[in-house]
């Protein structure tokens, strides 16, 4: 849209979708209040929350971290929006030796119902042309520079499975409950091109 | 299809540019956009793979020059007329002249479509390559859809991982059905899929079904 458009006036897409969603509602194929019942979830009960609570929980409690590593879609269904998660999700763990970064180079795959839809960033030709072959570059563009002796893992989602990374826990956390450890995991984390910090006491 | 979307390993696009505290949605049609998509997926007339070649197959300018949720405004039109749930008059004027078929999505309905659907079906052979097989991605290059991206067709990589068969998306895109194949993380050192050009220490995993693949 372009910035001087007026808002009272209706855009050409937005005519377009008016029109494409009249057709489908009177021809009986979708009723109006489903589709803001779908708009409704996804603005305010799924999304990043869910991952970070998963996280936060495999960061304290070792059985959990292990279940988290053998079905992730199993470990995070408790947590999630109605409890429910698809399967063949995918946890790996960032350690000092490996980093994580997930990305989908042909479309926008991602694990929607543990992270909320995918941000504009991580759908634009940008990531995706570049993720695969300079992972480096595209991290320290979102201020994460990598120790030269850790290795860059990328997941390319290319079918149906998602992945979630689990990054590790931040020095200074020691003692802090599940709750202010979920506060600290954002969802750019979760997709592996930023680390969680822990804020700065002014 | 050797297509504009398969974008791994492209140059020319620029730095990656995030936008702190994004909205789920930036405009209330995107949000109408999706919810529609969702619905009239859970038809059952189109999966997702017929989905992404209907966006994939669109002209490359119009590709590259429309953000996402257009993408996927463009691709339900194109459905919607593909498969006769709407014709285009109808869409033009924004109004139905005929109601269409059940069922019709309602608000009952939206509780199963907040969560990924499965695709893993049963398959009754074995899987062809275990982990730690050498691999080669074939050099397909199929007018039809794929997901053997182009970047690691004709490299060696590594099986790491078997998983369950799943829906095989080319199959589902000619109009075969799901013939479900045996899948598989395959990773890719850095240096072979970009040479000297690679940066240190890198490597890429990319999930392949089996007929993407050969012994190496």
């Amino acid at each position: 849209m372009a910035a001087d458009h007026d808002a009272s006036t209706p855009s050409d897409v937005e005519l377009r979708v008016r029109a494409i969603e009249s057709v489908l509602v009177e021809k009986g194929y979708v009723e109006a209040a489903a589709l803001d019942h779908i708009v409704e979830a996804h603005e305010t009960s799924i999304g990043p929350h869910i991952g970070a609570r998963a996280v936060a929980r495999a960061w304290v409690d070792p059985a959990y971290r292990q279940a988290l590593f053998a079905d992730a879609s199993a470990a995070i269904a408790p947590f999630a929006h109605l409890g429910r998660v698809g399967d063949q999700l995918i946890a790996v763990e960032n350690t000092p030796d490996v980093h994580n970064m997930v990305v989908c180079t042909l479309c926008s795959c991602y694990p929607w119902d543990v992270l909320g839809l995918p941000p504009v960033w991580y759908k634009s030709p940008a990531y995706r042309s570049r993720a695969v072959k300079e992972p480096r570059a595209v991290l320290a563009e979102f201020g994460l520079t990598l120790a030269p002796e850790t290795a860059v893992r990328v997941w390319d989602s290319t079918a149906e499975l998602r992945y979630l990374v689990v990054p590790m826990r931040p020095a200074g956390t020691d003692g802090w409950t599940e709750d202010q450890l979920a506060e600290l995991i954002g969802r750019n984390c979760m997709i592996g091109v930023e680390l969680p910090t822990v804020p700065t006491v002014a | 299809m050797d297509g504009v979307h398969d974008l791994g390993g492209m140059e020319g696009y620029g730095p990656v540019r995030a936008e702190r505290d994004e909205p789920v949605f930036h405009h209330p049609w995107e949000g109408r956009v999706y919810a529609l998509n969702t619905a009239m997926s859970a038809r059952g007339v189109w999966n997702i793979d017929i989905g992404r070649f209907a966006i994939e197959s669109l002209p490359p300018r119009v590709y590259t020059s429309s953000s996402y949720y257009e993408l996927w405004l463009a691709k339900l039109e194109k459905l919607v007329l593909q498969y006769h749930l709407a014709e285009a008059d109808e869409l033009e004027r924004g109004h139905a002249d005929v109601p269409g078929p059940e069922p019709r999505f309602t608000a009952a309905d939206v509780a199963r479509v907040l969560a990924r659907g499965s695709f893993v079906r049963g398959a009754e052979w074995g899987p062809r390559f275990a982990a730690g097989d050498r691999v080669r991605a074939s050099n397909i290059h199929p007018r039809s859809h794929t997901r053997l991206p182009r970047y690691v067709r004709n490299h060696v990589g590594v099986v790491e991982r078997v998983h369950d068969p799943n829906v095989f998306p080319d199959s589902m895109v000619r109009g075969d059905g799901p013939q479900p194949q045996w899948l598989y993380t395959v990773r890719f050192d850095g240096e072979e899929l970009w040479g000297g050009d690679a940066e240190p220490d890198m490597a890429v995993s990319v999930n392949a079904f089996e007929p993407y693949l050969e012994s190496a």
